[in-house]
């Protein structure tokens, strides 16, 4: 039976703009495949669409309880989205700490899809609940649809050859089952997937394959579920687009500029949350002769890439808050010695181990100031999943043509979530190569002569006659590199590795502004992108007057930036930390912010940043 | 490699920096054993790197006119890993000393070691503190006095042979700063070693620690505690040969030979593959005090992590063909908009 003759006997849908979906349950209850699923086979109908799994640390938090809880959200739309939704318009509820964990954030009146046959006394129990929700009225103001998902998911699998508990593991593809069918979602790119995961012949996949489609046909044959919806294609700009999280693009970012800069590409890394698959990423592919290193701690992580920068790799090392801490002393020497390189920073809650899995942009001051020494680097931002792959390419351009470490934020939230990402033509990337050093063997090989336009040094790597030198923490002077311990040497060198990051400044992007508001700019960068974006467009209907600039480059800022300042009347910066740009933005240009600063782990949401801007505007914020 | 022309003298590899080391330091005689052997290689100058942490001796690359760098403390191990993968045609050194590898970097030696990456370590260990002015170390005997332990140091020290051999490092030697002849003959065979080979050079630092080796260096004493290992010969030492090394139940045990006999002298073999022997050989003594075991412990074949790197990206090629980015973008599956 085809999803055709599915369709067939399908009432009329309701067709609605943009849904937004949370599929919740136990972390093993496999909701971030469900989720996952839903968002590729929305992705091939040609939605918009955004996402946002959220998890726990633990790989199986404690069975059934309000912390075991695993959630993806995911944003469909026929226009053009920038975030997986503030609040979920359908939430999937496979136990009752799923529900406890998530109802608050459902929009009153909003659908709930619950697996009737978790809600037993033991897991209500687990959950805190005294008495079953469902049947206590405490729902009453949203639409419950029941189904016994795991006495029908046995059911459907009895077939299969998957026997007892394991028969229940395919629940989740019931639930997507019947989450295609109420949102006319087609189930062949899930068939598809599932054939190439595990073979739609194995007991596996004929399990999932039957269970999703008895979740599909549970919906047709149910009453309560007739009342269905369906949502069009948006109109995205033409061409060919797939669906990728943050951590890939960074990835591919960062093979594109290896490609393009001509140079091997080197990652020595250590496993972090939530960077680690920008490390699993490259690792995959041997064939382009990227050499992954995965090192036995964070130091080492950084100085094996800080000795395949030596050796003249385009060198990459990625990490999270705690890994940045230990790689502090080693950065430092690449800055002194002045070598390409770049720390990737997925950022998550913190201080010390924190929120692995949770997101936060609290390691802004840290990635400016945190250094031993008069020690400036360049700082790149990414603002969204497919962003990520722009941000990687930007941190090696600069990398290479300033013989400098660069440091690229992402977060937690950009590594794991997705969104729809137009395909570049790679082609048209441009060339960001810089030859190694050559010598015409007339006198000594100067290893710290500069450009005097970019002010970076020249790169000698070894293998090559007649340039052999010396590198290292010391000071050096400024031509030779030998050990210095000249004072007006070590002022002029300080002076010297300041101006070279400045100098930056004057080729890198302006940035935009967007909207003509006078009245208010909000400035923002990374993450919290599609959040102010969203509220900026949604309070200028209203007819306020308020513009967004969002950063890419930190440091330097660019050089625009003043002037942006200096246009608006007031500035707010939303940011996931306590303030962090906005004591940059004071100390550089003597400009006073109002902050509106959450670290709940979560992306900030538009609808607090629209409030923001209304109460800031009405006087009530100063 | 060695040519009957020879390229190079000793004066090609030395720089026109001054040597900052005290007057007296055994280091001056392990940057001679270094720039003589490298002279005596037809191995081009610009092939070799020197990598070294913090400490005395890792101002040694200033030294080397080759390519060099000074690290990190203790990261040296990790810094010429990166050399080493990225690029494997270089004969890559790592300079380092009993603080650098064995207290703050221990943690990169082992691992180096273990991962069999293809490096020369040279380890000087002169037992104390040296360039923040004699404080004990990481291999000082229990009870010494510093100036961080002036009740005598309770810090149980290493014995660097023995963490090698720990680490299953595959080449482990040890030999003695003045001993120029042995300390080229350990170079030679650690370079033609392949992956992580770590020599431990007794070195003297005659300001903070000075005669520490002396058991091993007097004149009067030398003859009876230097036993040497060579590679398929009876161990035996001795003024005359009457000392040997046999293995009975115990382990290894220290014997007149003339009591045992002969041929209950244990045969050293370099290249076993069960690093438990070698083991116990670095176990007969635990310091540079009484008869202490000299020469190449351990010289086993093992593929180094360069060479099963590059050739995990041969095989790769062989079957995926050459890295397309057009291809790996669309992977994940795409949809057109039209």
């Amino acid at each position: 039976m085809s999803d055709d003759t599915l369709t067939e006997s399908r009432p009329a849908p309701e067709q609605i703009k943009d849904v937004v979906i949370r599929f919740a349950g136990d972390s093993g209850d496999g909701m971030q495949l469900a989720g996952t699923q839903f968002t590729a086979s929305s992705a091939l109908f040609g939605n918009d669409l955004s996402t946002f799994p959220n998890f726990p640390a633990e790989i199986r938090a404690p069975q059934g309880t309000v912390g075991g809880v695993s959630s993806f959200q995911v944003h469909i739309a026929d226009w053009d989205i920038l975030t997986p939704g503030d609040r979920p318009d359908c939430l999937v509820a496979m136990n009752p700490a799923a529900l406890k964990a998530n109802v608050d954030d459902v929009v009153p009146g909003g659908l709930i899809l619950v697996n009737t046959d978790a809600f037993d006394e033991r897991n209500l129990g687990k959950a805190g609940y005294d008495e079953n929700p469902i049947d206590n009225g405490s729902l009453d103001t949203y639409t419950v649809l029941k189904a016994p998902m795991e006495e029908l998911t046995k059911d459907a699998v009895k077939d299969s050859g998957v026997k007892g508990r394991a028969a229940l593991r395919s629940k989740n593809f019931f639930a997507l089952g019947l989450m295609s069918w109420i949102y006319t979602r087609s189930l062949d790119p899930i068939i598809e997937w599932v054939d190439d995961k595990f073979g739609a012949d194995t007991p596996v996949g004929s399990a999932n394959v039957s269970a999703l489609r008895a979740g599909y046909n549970y919906g047709i044959t149910t009453e309560a579920f007739h009342h269905t919806y369906e949502i069009n294609p948006a109109p995205l700009p033409a061409g060919e687009y797939t669906n990728v999280i943050g951590n890939v693009a960074s990835a591919w970012g960062i093979m594109a500029a290896a490609d393009k800069a001509n140079l091997p590409l080197f990652l020595g890394s250590y496993p972090i949350t939530p960077a680690t698959t920008i490390l699993e990423e490259l690792a995959r592919h041997r064939n382009f002769g990227i050499k992954t290193f995965q090192a036995e701690d964070e130091i080492a992580g950084i100085g094996a890439t800080l000795g395949a920068a030596v050796a003249g790799s385009l060198a990459i090392t990625t990490t999270s808050g705690p890994g940045l801490a230990l790689k502090s002393e080693t950065l430092s020497l690449a800055l002194m010695i002045e070598l390409p390189m770049i720390i990737v920073d997925v950022q998550r809650g913190g201080p010390s181990t924190g929120l692995p899995t949770k997101v936060e942009q609290s390691d802004l001051l840290f990635a400016m100031y945190g250094r031993h020494g008069e020690a400036p680097l360049p700082i790149v931002s990414t603002s969204s999943p497919s962003d990520a792959f722009d941000a990687a390419f930007e941190a090696a351009r600069i990398a290479i043509k300033y013989m400098t470490p660069v440091i690229l934020l992402t977060d937690g939230y950009i590594a794991t979530s997705s969104e729809p990402w137009k395909l570049p033509d790679l082609d048209a990337l441009p060339d960001i190569s810089r030859p190694y050093a050559t010598h015409n063997g007339e006198g000594p090989f100067l290893p710290y002569e500069r450009d005097p336009e970019t002010l970076a040094r020249e790169w000698a790597i070894p293998g090559q006659t007649g340039m052999e030198h010396r590198v290292g923490g010391l000071e050096k002077d400024s031509q030779t590199g030998n050990v210095s311990y000249v004072p007006e040497n070590h002022e002029h060198m300080s002076h010297l590795r300041d101006a070279k990051i400045q100098q930056i400044q004057a080729d890198i992007a302006d940035v935009e502004v967007h909207g003509d508001g006078t009245d208010l700019l909000v400035l923002g960068w990374g993450s919290t992108y599609g959040a102010i974006r969203t509220a900026v467009d949604r309070v200028n209907k209203e007819g306020l007057s308020v513009s967004h600039a969002h950063l890419r480059h930190i440091s330097p800022f660019p050089k625009n930036l003043g002037d942006v300042l200096a246009r608006h009347d007031r500035v707010l910066i939303p940011e996931i930390n306590l303030g962090q740009l906005s004591k940059l933005i004071r100390a550089e240009y003597g400009v006073d912010s109002t902050g509106y600063n959450r670290v709940l782990g979560q992306p900030l949401r538009a609808r607090f940043i629209e409030s923001e801007i209304h109460d800031i505007l009405n006087g009530e914020t100063s | 490699m060695t040519t009957d022309t020879k390229r190079f003298e000793r004066s090609d590899f030395q720089t026109d920096q001054e040597v900052r080391w005290c007057p007296g330091c055994g280091d001056y005689t392990i940057l001679a054993s270094v720039q003589t052997y490298l002279a005596s290689l037809d191995i081009d100058r610009e092939k070799h790197v020197f990598v070294s942490g913090i400490g005395c001796s890792s101002r040694f690359p200033y030294y080397m006119n080759t390519y060099g760098m000074h690290g990190v403390h203790g990261r040296a191990p990790a810094i010429a890993t990166g050399i080493a993968i990225a690029n494997p045609e270089l004969t890559v050194w790592v300079i380092t000393g009993d603080g650098d590898a064995l207290s703050i970097g221990g943690n990169h030696l082992i691992h180096t070691l273990r991962r069999n990456v293809n490096l020369n370590i040279i380890l000087f260990n002169n037992q104390i503190y040296g360039l923040t002015k004699g404080q004990f170390s990481p291999t000082s005997e229990l009870g010494k006095k510093t100036k961080t332990s002036p009740m005598g140091s309770i810090d149980r020290p290493f014995n660097p042979v023995s963490l090698a051999l720990g680490s299953e490092a595959s080449f482990v030697a040890r030999t003695l700063d003045m001993d120029r002849n042995h300390t080229i003959s350990m170079l030679k065979a650690m370079r033609e070693h392949e992956g992580s080979g770590l020599l431990e050079i007794y070195q003297n630092c005659n300001v903070f620690n000075d005669k520490a080796f002396l058991d091993l260096t007097a004149k009067d004493t030398r003859d009876e505690n230097r036993i040497w290992l060579e590679d398929g010969e009876p161990i035996i030492f001795g003024p005359n040969g009457e000392y040997g090394v046999t293995f009975d139940g115990k382990g290894a045990r220290i014997v007149e030979v003339s009591q045992v006999g002969r041929h209950n002298i244990h045969v050293h073999n370099a290249s076993n593959p069960d690093p438990s022997v070698a083991f116990a050989l670095s176990r007969l003594a635990h310091g540079p005090y009484g008869p202490t075991p000299l020469g190449i412990f351990r010289n086993v074949p093992v593929p180094s992590y360069g060479r099963l790197l590059e050739e995990q990206i041969t095989r790769a090629r062989e079957k995926q063909g050459p890295g397309d980015l057009a291809k790996v973008i669309r992977s994940r599956g795409t949809w057109t908009v039209e």
